[in-house]
C-alpha cells in the first residue's frame, strides 16, 4: 500500500478533464492557488465524450484507486453533446465496476466549467477524501498480481 | 523510436519555488526515447525558444515535451517554435507543471514527484505522436451580430466600415436596446437617445449592414469561418417596404390596454405598435397575442386606415438561412426579478420602483411625459429614498454575487437630476459602498454630494412598509453613526442587479460557447482575450461578457469588431488536424459512431478492405475531415476500436494512464 513516512495512505487518482471546461477550470484553480492533494493527476482530453471505458479499466488495472471524469455542464458542451454520451456511458460502466468490486465511490463524473476553479478544487479535495476513506483499491490489485 | 527532447521551465519562481526542476531534468533523462533534457528560467522567452530550436536541429529531435504552464497558455508558442525549427508542430506536447502542480502544492518533494509523473505522461504520449498536417478551410466574409443594442450597433458599424458585410439580428421590433430606454447618461448627462439615434440611423442606412428586427437566431451549425445560421423572422403583420411610418394605425387601434414593455409596463400601448418614436425601422408590429383581429377575427381597423396598404394579417413567420464567417454575441442584459425581495414592497406599492422605471418616468417620452410623479396618485414626491445593491453583491441565493457596476453611477445621476430639477425634493441614498472607478466618475459622485447635497447613508435598508396614508416607511441602518434610521418616503427607487439576457443560455448552447455560473459568456482568456469566446469564431460584445457601462460597452464592441475584421481578412483558415480516423480493417460498419457524431461527419461507403487473410468489399465508416471537429465522441462509442482520434489516440491516452499509474 503506498504510504508516506507518517503512515498515511496516499491514493493514486486519475482525472480525465475536457479541454474546454474542466481542464480550464483546473487551470483557474491553479492560478487562483486553490490547492488540492498531489494525488490527483490530470489527463487532458478534447471532450468528456472522448473518454473510452477502456481507459478507466486500464487505470484500475494499473493500480489507480479512483478515477474521475470532468466535463462541461449539461447544455454547455463545446461539441454539443459529448458530455451526455459520457454520462450515459459512465453510468453503465460504473455500475458494472461496482458489481465486480470497484465501489461506486471510486468513480465519478463531475461537471466543472472554465469559470469554476473553486468547484474544481473542492471536488478534488472531496474525491481524495472519499478515496482515502475507501482505502486502496485491493480488488484490481489482486488481478494485477496474477500476470 | 522517437528522439525526444524535454525542456523544463522554471517560470521564474512560479514553478522553481515548489518544483525542483533540476531533479525533474535528471529523472526524465532516463525515460524511453529521451535523448535530451534541460531546464531554463523562461522557456517561452526568445532565448528559451531558441534553446528548443537548437536542440531540435542539433539532436535531430523527433518529439518535444515542454514542462511548463498550461498548454492552453503556451502550447501554440512551442508548436510554432518547433515548426520554425523544422519539426512537425504536432510532435510537441506540454506537461502542465504550473497550474496543475507548482501553484497548488506546497511541499517541494511531493510537487517534484508529481511534476516528474506529469512529464513522464507527456513523454509517453509523444512517443506515440505522429506528424499531422493542418488542412485549410475558406472564410465566409460576412459577420452576424446577435443583438441590436449599443454593443451590437457599434460592432456592426465598425465591421461594416472595414468593408465587410454584417447582419444584425434583433429580437424586438426595433434596434436600440437598453440604451434607448435611458433618459440621461453619466457622467456627462448627455441625453441618451440624442447620442444613440444617430448611430441607429447610421446602422440602418449603411450599405454593408442588413438589420433583421423582430427576428431570432433559430439554429447554428458549422464552425469558425463557415457558420450556417437559420434566422427566424417573426411575422410582423406589416409590410416593411410598403409602410410609411405615418402612425395612424397606432392612433386608431381600439386595443390600447397592452402593457408597454418599453416603458417597463408603467403604462399601456396599442396592439399595433412601434416601441418608441425613434424606432428603427419605423414600422409597427402587430402584437398577435393582444390584437382583436387575431383574437376574435373581428376588427381590421389598422388595415382600413392604412393608406399604404401595408397591414398584412396573413404574413407568416419566415426562416432565412445565411452563411457567416464570424458571430458576435451582443445580447445585453435585463434587471433581475424582484419577487424574492418582499422586504422592499416592490410588488405591494406602485411607488416602489426600479431605477430603470425611474429612467422611463424621467424621460419626456415616458409614461408621465418626463414629470417626476408617484405612480399611485400622480403627485410629485417630497422625499425619495434610493436603495443600492438590491440583488447585487448578494451572498444568498436570492441575488447575484457580483457587483452590477453601473448602479452607483446611475443613482448619483438620478439623485443629481432630481435635485437639479426639483430642489424641494429630499434625496437619500442607502449604500454598501460607493464605487466610482472611471474617468470623471468620482468627480461626478462628489458633485451629487457636495453641490446637490444628496444625503448618502452607508447602510442597508431592512424594510420598506407601505403606510395607510400612502407614504412608505423606510427602516434602515446608518453604519457610520451606528444607529437605526426610520424615515418616511413618497417614492423608493431600487437599484436592482443586472443579469444577462434570459435568452443567453439558449443562444450559448446553439453556439457551443461557454457560459459561467452567472450566465455571462466566458472569455477565451480573462485578461488577454477578453472579447473572444473559447469557441473559435464567436466573439463577445457588451454586457453579455460581464457588467459594464456604455463607454466600456462601446470600447469592447470596437475590440470585438477588430477581432472579427482580423478573421474576415483571412482568405483561408488552418483547420485542426486532430480529427477522427477509421481503421477500415477493424470497422464492421455498425453505425454506432455516426449516431453520436454531432457534426454529421461520418458516412458509410462500400470499400474494398485488404489485409492479412482479408480481401472483401464491405460497408465501412468514412470521416469527412472538413466537418470533423475532433471531439472524439465516435472513438468512445466505437465497439470494435476502429475509430480513433488523431492527436488524442487510444494508445496515446492509455500510455498516459500507464505512465501515471506506474
Amino acid at each position: 500500500m503506498p504510504m508516506t513516512e507518517n503512515g498515511e495512505f496516499r491514493p493514486l487518482i486519475v482525472a480525465f478533464c475536457c479541454n474546454w471546461c474542466s481542464y480550464a477550470g483546473a487551470d483557474l484553480a491553479g492560478s487562483s492557488r486553490l490547492s488540492y492533494p498531489a494525488d490527483v493527476k490530470i489527463i487532458r482530453v478534447p471532450c468528456s465524450g472522448r473518454v473510452n471505458p477502456m481507459f478507466i479499466l486500464r487505470a484500475f488495472e494499473r493500480g489507480a484507486d479512483g478515477v474521475i471524469i470532468c466535463g462541461c455542464h449539461p447544455g454547455d458542451c463545446h461539441y454539443t453533446s459529448g458530455n451526455y454520451f459520457a454520462r450515459r456511458r459512465m453510468t453503465l460502466l460504473f455500475s458494472m465496476l461496482d458489481y465486480i468490486g470497484v465501489e461506486n465511490g471510486r468513480t465519478r463524473v463531475e461537471w466543472v466549467s472554465a469559470a469554476e476553479g473553486a468547484k474544481f478544487s473542492a471536488t478534488m479535495n472531496e474525491f481524495v477524501e472519499k478515496i482515502k476513506s475507501l482505502g486502496e483499491n485491493v480488488r484490481l490489485g489482486d488481478l494485477r498480481c496474477k500476470d | 523510436m522517437q528522439r525526444i527532447g524535454v525542456f523544463v521551465c522554471h517560470c521564474g519562481t512560479n514553478i522553481a519555488a515548489t518544483v525542483d526542476v533540476k531533479k525533474v531534468v535528471e529523472l526524465v533523462r532516463f525515460e524511453p526515447g529521451v535523448v535530451h533534457a534541460e531546464d531554463y528560467p523562461y522557456m517561452c522567452s526568445e532565448v528559451g525558444q531558441q534553446k528548443i530550436a537548437e536542440a531540435i536541429k542539433e539532436k535531430q529531435l523527433t518529439g518535444v515535451v515542454v514542462c511548463s504552464c498550461s498548454p492552453r497558455m503556451h502550447e501554440a508558442t512551442f508548436r510554432n517554435c518547433a515548426e520554425k525549427a523544422g519539426l512537425n508542430p504536432y510532435m510537441v506536447e506540454v506537461a502542465n507543471i504550473r497550474e496543475h502542480c507548482s501553484w497548488i502544492h506546497k511541499d517541494m518533494e511531493e510537487a517534484t514527484k508529481k511534476a516528474v509523473i506529469l512529464a513522464r505522461a507527456a513523454i509517453a504520449k509523444v512517443n506515440l505522436n505522429t506528424p499531422l498536417q493542418a488542412g485549410e478551410s475558406p472564410v465566409v466574409k460576412r459577420a452576424l451580430v446577435i443583438g441590436g443594442g449599443i454593443a451590437g450597433i457599434q460592432t456592426a458599424i465598425d465591421i461594416a466600415e472595414a468593408g465587410y458585410k454584417v447582419d444584425i439580428v434583433e429580437k424586438t421590433p426595433s434596434i436600440g436596446g437598453r440604451m434607448s430606454q435611458l433618459d440621461k447618461t453619466f457622467p456627462t448627462l448627455d441625453c441618451s437617445s440624442c447620442i444613440l439615434t444617430p448611430k441607429m440611423v447610421e446602422v440602418s442606412t449603411h450599405p454593408n449592414i442588413t438589420i433583421h428586427t423582430y427576428s431570432e437566431v433559430d439554429k447554428v451549425s458549422g464552425f469558425v469561418g463557415n457558420f450556417t445560421v437559420d434566422i427566424k423572422k417573426k411575422a410582423r403583420s406589416v409590410d416593411l417596404d410598403k409602410c410609411t411610418g405615418c402612425g395612424v394605425c397606432q392612433q386608431k387601434c381600439p386595443m390600447k390596454k397592452v402593457p408597454n414593455e418599453f416603458n417597463r409596463e408603467l403604462n399601456t400601448r396599442s396592439a399595433i405598435y412601434t416601441p418608441f418614436a425613434q424606432a428603427v425601422p419605423n414600422v409597427p408590429v402587430i402584437d398577435r397575442e393582444h390584437c382583436l383581429m387575431f383574437k376574435t377575427g373581428k376588427c381590421g381597423v389598422c388595415s382600413k386606415v392604412c393608406q399604404a396598404g401595408a397591414v398584412d394579417y396573413e404574413q407568416q413567420d419566415e426562416i432565412i438561412t445565411e452563411k457567416y464567417g464570424a458571430i458576435v454575441v451582443a445580447t445585453g442584459f435585463d434587471i433581475i426579478k424582484l419577487d424574492k425581495y418582499d422586504e422592499y414592497a416592490y410588488s405591494q406599492s406602485p411607488d416602489v420602483i426600479t431605477s430603470l422605471e425611474l429612467e422611463r418616468i424621467m424621460n419626456a417620452a415616458g409614461p408621465t411625459n418626463g414629470h417626476l410623479e408617484r405612480m399611485s396618485d400622480h403627485k410629485p414626491p417630497k422625499n425619495m429614498v434610493f436603495i443600492q445593491c438590491v440583488g447585487s453583491r448578494c451572498a444568498d441565493h436570492r441575488g447575484k454575487s457580483y457587483c452590477s457596476k453601473i448602479c452607483c453611477m446611475y443613482t448619483a445621476k438620478h439623485a443629481m437630476l432630481i435635485r437639479d430639477k426639483y430642489p424641494d425634493v429630499n434625496v437619500t441614498v442607502f449604500y454598501i459602498d460607493v464605487r466610482t472607478p472611471g474617468k470623471n466618475f468620482d468627480e461626478f459622485y462628489r458633485r451629487a454630494v457636495e453641490q446637490y447635497h444628496v444625503n448618502y447613508i452607508k447602510g442597508q435598508v431592512g424594510k420598506v412598509a407601505p403606510q395607510p396614508d400612502g407614504s412608505l416607511l423606510v427602516q434602515g441602518v446608518d453604519l457610520i453613526d451606528n444607529k437605526q434610521i426610520v424615515m418616511n418616503a413618497d417614492m423608493v427607487v431600487l437599484a436592482a442587479a443586472i443579469e444577462p439576457n434570459p435568452d443567453i443560455r439558449k443562444i450559448a448552447t446553439m453556439l457551443t460557447a461557454s457560459i459561467d455560473t452567472n450566465n455571462f459568456l466566458t472569455e477565451a482568456h480573462a485578461k488577454l482575450r477578453p472579447v473572444e469566446s473559447p469557441t473559435a469564431g464567436i466573439f463577445l460584445s457588451g454586457v453579455t461578457q460581464g457588467p459594464k457601462d456604455i463607454p466600456e460597452t462601446v470600447s469592447q464592441a470596437g475590440a470585438a469588431a477588430v477581432k472579427v475584421i482580423g478573421l474576415l481578412a483571412k482568405d483561408k483558415l488552418k483547420t485542426n488536424p486532430c480529427t477522427a480516423k477509421c481503421d477500415v480493417m477493424m470497422c464492421n460498419g455498425c453505425s454506432t459512431c455516426a449516431n453520436v457524431c454531432p457534426y454529421g461527419a461520418i458516412t458509410y461507403e462500400d470499400q474494398e478492405v485488404r489485409g492479412p487473410g482479408v480481401r472483401e468489399v464491405r460497408r465501412v465508416a468514412q470521416v469527412n475531415v472538413a466537418l470533423c471537429q475532433g471531439c472524439g465522441a465516435c472513438t468512445g462509442a466505437c465497439p470494435s476500436g476502429a475509430m480513433d482520434l488523431q492527436g488524442f489516440s487510444n494508445r496515446q491516452l492509455i500510455s498516459e494512464v500507464d505512465a501515471i499509474c506506474r
